[in-house]
């Protein structure tokens, strides 16, 4: 499978923050849900993946493209939804089609007027009066509407109501239908990638704990939970990492059905992304 | 095609896909030589992801149910119905061999296991 997002070994230095070493690929037709908690890095790789961040090393490639060589090229196939927002408060919808028309080769005025309505958002008001739901919507809506191939969001579904992620994820799951196009999306809300997304990234304090396909990662991972008798008997290198609670230890595996060979413990539970995200950054070895 | 897939079940997405779309191919609710939703329409429909559905396509094409054309999609086998009725009964007999041995380790008598197999079947009528 083609890939059409290489990331390579990138590094940044901040005062009390460094990426470590990050890369991974993101094959073509494909969703990227990147997790981790706050402050991890999911920003930081996105903002050098798109070449916003300076004194950053590493090698990122998008359509088979260098990111900083042939950033004009590149540009024009991507979309992006930043944490930050982005529109200045005074600006209405209107202008910001006006805006973009000038902008991108591909704006499609039309679709962005279409979505404009789906979503309930007013043409001609200012940003100001905007809910934050709405903005964000606005800012995914504007993302789409000049037919990237590359979706590149960061925590896209925070702020939005149930209701409104699931529109949002309508909308991912539609763009993907061109088995072009790719997502890459950071998030927190993991049960929405747990559905969705084909690849999961986990970055972990600057560096890259895992990265492999979503489906691999809920079947196989499992959480032992069991007593400390039965832990103590649990060899080290058969587990990634263990937390004890109150009355039980939680010992997060790597493989439920060589786990359940091999020892005879009474409950091994399915994993959530979440589970699997507390496990790694709380728990210890 | 109607799919019924639950997220809070133990069995993956792509088997319940997977098991579902058999029953249908095994029933005759499919015919030979339909073709199936592509894997994206289908991951789109059932809001998982696309591997998923791609997982379960690949295993029903391993499996002889469907065959793919490249670059147009899966579609239904002529799949003997008896090869697929056999295939259900071998599974049938698999877990009655399990119910058995649990009856024999506890002495219990075939007559009560005959009375809930009875039972069993007159709740789903």
């Amino acid at each position: 499978m083609e890939n059409i997002l290489e990331v390579k070994n990138l590094n940044k230095k901040y005062d009390n923050f460094e990426l470590k070493n990050v890369g991974f690929n993101l094959p073509k037709g494909m969703i990227m849900g990147f997790i981790g908690e706050n402050g991890a890095g999911k920003t930081t790789t996105i903002k050098a993946i798109l070449n916003i961040i300076n004194n950053y090393s590493g090698k990122v490639k998008m359509f088979g493209l260098d990111n900083t060589k042939d950033e004009q090229k590149i540009k024009e196939d991507i979309g992006a939804v930043l944490d930050d927002m982005f529109f200045s408060e005074i600006l209405t919808p209107k202008d910001i089609d006006k805006i973009m028309k000038g902008i991108y080769k591909n704006w499609d005025s039309v679709m962005f007027n279409n979505y404009l309505k789906e979503f309930s958002l007013p043409n001609n008001k200012v940003i100001k009066t905007f809910s934050r739901g709405m903005r964000k919507k606005l800012e995914i809506v504007t993302a789409l509407s000049h037919h990237p191939k590359l979706l590149i969001l960061d925590e896209p579904t925070s702020g939005l109501d149930p209701v409104a992620r699931s529109e949002v994820i309508d909308i991912f799951q539609d763009f993907i239908q061109d088995d072009d196009c790719s997502i890459l999306l950071s998030s927190h809300i993991t049960t929405d990638l747990e559905r969705i997304a084909d690849y999961i990234t986990f970055i972990n304090d600057g560096e890259i704990v895992l990265s492999k396909t979503c489906d691999e990662l809920l079947e196989q991972y499992g959480i032992v939970k069991c007593g400390e008798k039965e832990f103590k008997k649990i060899d080290k290198k058969d587990y990634i990492k263990y937390k004890k609670n109150a009355h039980e230890y939680d010992v997060l595996i790597e493989n439920k059905k060589e786990f359940k060979k091999k020892y005879n413990v009474q409950v091994i539970d399915k994993i959530t992304l979440d589970d699997l995200m507390v496990l790694m950054i709380k728990g210890v070895k | 095609m109607e799919l019924i897939i639950s997220n809070s079940s133990d069995v993956p997405i792509y088997e319940q896909i997977k098991e579902q779309i058999k029953t249908k191919i095994v029933t005759g609710e499919l015919k030979a030589g339909v073709i199936l939703p592509s894997i994206r329409t289908l991951a789109k429909d059932l809001r998982c992801s696309v591997i998923t559905t791609k997982n379960a396509y690949e295993e029903l094409e391993k499996e002889g149910y469907v065959y793919s054309i490249p670059s147009k999609g899966f579609y239904v086998s002529d799949i003997s119905r008896e090869i697929a009725r056999e295939e259900q009964l071998n599974k049938i007999e698999a877990l009655i061999d399990t119910a058995v041995e649990i009856a024999k380790l506890n002495n219990i008598e075939k007559k009560t296991i005959e009375q809930m197999l009875d039972i069993l079947y007159e709740e789903d009528q």
